[in-house]
């Protein structure tokens, strides 16, 4: 039993809820999504219905849904989280065996018209989980050895199955998100220490065999590995696309060169230029003070989830709320490092902008979940 | 109020401390994204900015149209044709094969051209032109406009190239132009950027090499905005250029055509310059060749024609062959004796046939000798002999003097390939060439136009207008740039003695219009339009003292190549000099046989700037003349040239 059980008679009921929902939330998850309906206008030409109008209309049936989760008490997505994890991991094995493969390594299944990435699913209900299973786990036995094993059981499962799509972006974002729930779960953080020393250690001890006599990696290794950190040295591949994007994105100076006036993205320099590299497009045509804003909307979302977590008085909630927070920060920061030229391009899309429906509502679901916790807190 | 479980909020406290550590971590790296932001969109905004435009614009060279070559009458000798050839865009045109197959219906098309296209449509994208046939008559534009509707995606375009109206008979003066190659890119410092543009056409030789810089004229260049894939999306700005400068020459089409025809049938050069004022009117090679055959790039078949004829059609011979003067160069060695004071014009020398110096025999020309022989003499009967005893007074210093004084061994500053220096020998240059000194045999030699003496047809031309005008009269073939009238060729006095000069030309006309004279079988008999030259024949070989003995000095008994070469100069007319012609034939025998002939009848051409009425010539060979100007006529009329053949 949970301060949440304890406290249920001081939950809001009925429509009343919609009073407790967070509608700056809301507000600035629309916003943020407009931005990406105008780009997407933009980019087909002044053309509605090429992208603008079924990213529209997922929104709606995003949002929707989002209001159906927020209304729904928070303690049954709890009691949900393992039924909803175990589908989307048996969803990541179902798509590894019948899947479609398409844009490099996204791997989806064909649902009606819906394109679902069981990956992006198992983001969310890997937090669910990790979730409840710290909401019950008593506290004094988080750091405990014994106890570590089923959270990183938890984590590894979803990553060693969307690695084997290979979609590395992804696996990425799961094990950060993971990693930043067990960490706010109070695991102790010599764990963390210890991590973040191998990883270091091996990266440092890979580069440095490089060369000797004790070389741990082929060579052709080490050049893919140069190449995938450095684009610029294959300027006709893999560079070439970075550099576009990086032209795209400077040449928008201050103010951009007005809507649908980018000539990257209008004469096709700048490659997906819908999906991945949409930040570029706004940064062309809006300029700086467009791809700023749209930073502050999304550094805004932060601070509001980061304040959600902080009012909910139970842990499911507030490791959920900052679960989902990490899981959306890293989605936008791993993009945008990646088309301004600071990390590798790894093919994750800019959330709630980038075109693309199974992402979308996963995210308007996620925020659902978020509202549902908020509403639902003890008061 | 009930108690709150303990682990809850034992929790609490660090779940927030470590809540605010990850958003710290978060809100670094957003100040890091926000910082690279700035970066890329203010503080390198003008480099990327830069950079997007070199993306999206592409510059199209347009090229300027070049310079036309005329006349010095407005006769076109250069000009640019239209020339159309059939493209086609793929993403217009359907299927390739449906298409082409469609062409071939309307035009004729060889399977190759259309196995061509078909390769180059693979290479390529849909929205590239890609030419289907080159140099298509007008017939065939015509047939594929007027199919247009049936033909989607096949188009007939329009280029220019560079055409040459009079062919062979200016190819040597004009030149011709060529698609540039690497090798000519390779020579060129700073590259036009049209040399860019395939197959453009570059002066190759002649006028048009020399004078590349004025006819090129400037590019033009329009701006077009293109996608990632080079589709032109819309034109954004256009500079004209400017065409290249129109060049005048001052040679006369006519009378170039007429000494072209004249010559035909030997290999011969003849030069014609204006006295007063140097301009070159006609400047002959024969053979020729058609310079239309190099424009779009010559076959091999066709260069090495050219290239493996004996009588070399491709050298310029007036400007770039080098030949000993022979007799003509007496008027050289006579001038300076005269001007040196080292022999009096009336003192005679006695001719037994031959000279003895340092123990080596020096033979005249005639066998017998020509006995005593003045001044006057010398020049007419073209006595060897009183030019040897002449040169054992001057020295060759004073004699190469005067050569170049005359412009004989000076190179003359034409816009022709491959001008050559000549030779004015002295001591110096024999050390200096052949480590040897300088014999008195060499200037005994060199008195006579012989041995290391070297002249072209051009300088003997000059020589003979300096000695008509007593002027430094310098060669000149281009009359306007632009419009604009070059420098003139009439020089200031030479610094001769008038009296050495006006003894100089009355032998000259003695020896035409002297019974005895060498020439006088080449008179022109036309009140006013009287010429005084001089023959020459000059040796290519060394007559061995068996073959004297044996008499074989009859040049139709020796193979071409080792015949005499023929020369001629003269000015016309004597009283009022107005043009000095130059003839050389190569291995054609005598100068009067076979030189002065052709010297006397372009003289007749230039002074009626026409055919000349036939009692211009003496009565005995009006006959003759008549039936050679219709030769001439037909040949001039377009008829092809016959094949040059001397057993």
């Amino acid at each position: 039993m949970s301060y949440l059980e304890y406290q249920v008679k001081y939950v809001p009921s009925g429509l009343k809820k919609l009073l407790y929902v967070s509608w700056p939330l809301v507000l600035l998850v629309a916003a943020v999504s407009s931005m990406g309906f105008i780009m997407l206008a933009s980019i087909a030409g002044g053309q509605i219905d090429t992208w603008a109008q079924p990213q529209i209309e997922r929104f709606g049936l995003g949002f929707v849904l989002m209001m159906l989760v927020a209304m729904t008490p928070i303690w049954f997505w709890r009691s949900m989280s393992g039924v909803a994890y175990l589908v989307s991991i048996g969803l990541l094995v179902l798509v590894e065996l019948i899947g479609e493969v398409g844009m490099g390594a996204q791997r989806w299944i064909d649902i009606g018209p819906l394109r679902l990435q069981p990956s992006e699913v198992a983001k969310i209900t890997l937090v669910l989980a990790l979730a409840a299973y710290y909401d019950w786990l008593p506290a004094r036995r988080v750091s405990n050895p014994i106890w570590l094993i089923p959270p990183l059981l938890l984590i590894f499962a979803p990553v060693v199955l969307v690695l084997a799509q290979p979609n590395l972006g992804t696996a990425v974002l799961i094990l950060g998100t993971g990693g930043a729930v067990m960490w706010c779960a109070g695991v102790h953080w010599a764990y963390f220490a210890t991590v973040f020393g191998a990883v270091g250690g091996a990266v440092f001890a890979v580069f440095e065999s490089r060369g000797t006599p004790w070389q741990l990696l082929h060579d052709y290794q080490y050049r893919r590995i140069d190449t995938f950190i450095d684009p610029s040295q294959d300027p006709l591949g893999a560079g070439y696309n970075i550099t576009q994007a990086k032209i795209a994105l400077g040449s928008g100076g201050f103010t951009g060169k007005g809507f649908m006036q980018g000539t990257q993205t209008r004469l096709n320099f700048l490659p997906e230029k819908h999906t991945d590299f949409i930040l570029n497009t706004l940064a062309e045509e809006f300029g700086f003070l467009g791809s700023f804003t749209l930073l502050v909307l999304y550094g805004l979302i932060l601070l509001f989830l980061f304040h959600a977590a902080m009012q909910c008085r139970d842990r499911f909630s507030s490791l959920l709320i900052t679960g989902i927070g990490v899981s959306f920060f890293l989605l936008f920061a791993v993009n945008m490092l990646m088309v301004m030229g600071l990390a590798p391009v790894v093919g994750v899309p800019l959330p709630l902008v980038s075109y693309g429906g199974s992402q979308l509502l996963v995210l308007l679901i996620a925020f659902g979940l978020v509202q549902s916790a908020h509403v639902h807190r003890p008061r | 109020m009930k108690r709150q479980r303990t682990d809850t909020s034992e929790v609490w406290p660090r779940m927030t401390r470590r809540a605010a550590l990850l958003g710290t971590v978060q809100l670094g790296l957003m100040g890091v994204l926000g910082w690279r932001m700035k970066q890329l969109q203010i503080d390198q905004a003008d480099q990327f900015r830069l950079l997007a435009e070199e993306n999206r614009v592409n510059m199209r060279l347009m090229p300027p149209s070049r310079g036309l070559i005329f006349d010095r009458n407005g006769v076109p000798l250069a000009t640019n044709e239209p020339v159309y050839r059939i493209v086609m865009v793929r993403e217009a045109a359907g299927d390739p094969h449906e298409a082409l197959a469609r062409l071939a219906a309307v035009m004729p098309l060889e399977p190759e051209a259309i196995q061509a296209t078909l390769d180059e449509m693979e290479r390529v994208a849909s929205f590239v032109p890609v030419t289907v046939k080159d140099r298509v008559s007008w017939d065939d534009v015509a047939r594929v406009t007027a199919n247009t509707p049936a033909l989607p995606g096949i188009t007939a375009e329009v280029g220019l190239s560079r055409h040459y109206p009079k062919g062979a008979d200016t190819a040597h003066v004009v030149g011709y132009v060529g698609p540039i190659s690497d090798y000519d890119l390779s020579q060129i410092e700073d590259p036009d950027p049209l040399f860019q543009i395939p197959k453009f056409q570059y002066g190759k030789t002649g006028v048009e090499a020399k004078l590349e810089e004025q006819l090129r004229g400037q590019a033009g260049a329009m701006r077009i905005e293109v996608n990632s894939v080079g589709r032109v999306m819309r034109e954004l700005s256009r500079d004209e250029g400017a065409a290249g400068a129109d060049i005048q020459l001052t040679v006369d089409a006519n009378l170039q055509a007429y000494v072209e025809a004249r010559m035909a049938g030997e290999s011969a050069a003849c030069v014609v310059i204006d006295c007063a004022s140097g301009d070159l009117l006609a400047v002959g090679n024969a053979p020729s060749f058609d310079p239309n055959l190099f424009v779009r790039g010559i076959s091999v078949a066709d260069w090495t024609a050219l290239n493996e004829n004996i009588y070399r059609p491709l050298a310029a011979k007036a400007v770039q062959g080098a030949y000993p003067p022979g007799s003509t160069f007496k008027i050289a060695t006579g001038l300076a004796a005269l001007e040196a004071g080292v022999i009096d014009p009336n003192e005679t020398v006695y001719c037994p046939g031959y000279t003895e110096v340092s123990g080596t025999r020096f033979h005249c020309w005639k066998k017998g000798g020509h006995g005593n022989v003045d001044y006057n003499d010398s020049l007419k009967y073209s006595c060897d002999c009183y030019y040897y005893e002449v040169a054992q007074r001057l020295g060759i210093e004073a004699m190469s003097q005067m050569a170049r004084k005359l412009g004989v061994g000076v190179r003359h500053d034409v816009p022709m390939s491959a001008v050559a220096e000549g030779k004015a020998p002295d001591p110096a240059w024999k050390q200096a060439q052949f480590n040897d000194v300088w014999r008195v045999g060499d200037t005994v030699n060199a008195s006579i136009g012989q041995g290391y003496v070297l002249a072209t047809p051009l300088q003997l031309a000059v020589m003979t207008a300096r000695v008509a005008t007593g002027r430094e009269v310098t060669p000149r073939l281009v009359k306007t740039v632009d419009g604009a009238e070059q420098p003139s060729g009439a020089g200031g006095p030479l610094g001769i003695n008038e009296n050495s000069l006006r003894r100089a030309r009355a032998s000259m006309f003695d020896v035409v219009n002297s019974d005895r004279g060498t020439a006088f079988r080449s008179r022109i008999e036309a009140e006013g339009m009287q010429m005084a030259g001089k023959t020459g024949t000059s040796q290519v070989r060394r007559i061995t003292a068996e073959e004297r003995a044996r008499g074989v000095s009859k040049n139709e008994d020796l193979p071409w190549e080792r015949r005499d070469h023929a020369l001629w100069v003269n000015f016309a007319p004597y009283d009022n000099p107005r043009i000095a012609v130059a003839v050389v034939v190569e291995h054609g025998g005598g100068g009067s046989a076979v030189a002065a002939p052709i010297g006397r009848d372009v003289t007749l051409q230039a002074l009626y700037n026409g055919f000349p009425p036939l009692e211009a010539y003496p009565a005995e060979r009006r006959e003759e003349m008549a039936q050679m100007q219709v030769r001439i006529r037909a040949l001039m009329d377009g008829q092809p040239v016959p094949v040059f053949e001397r057993a």
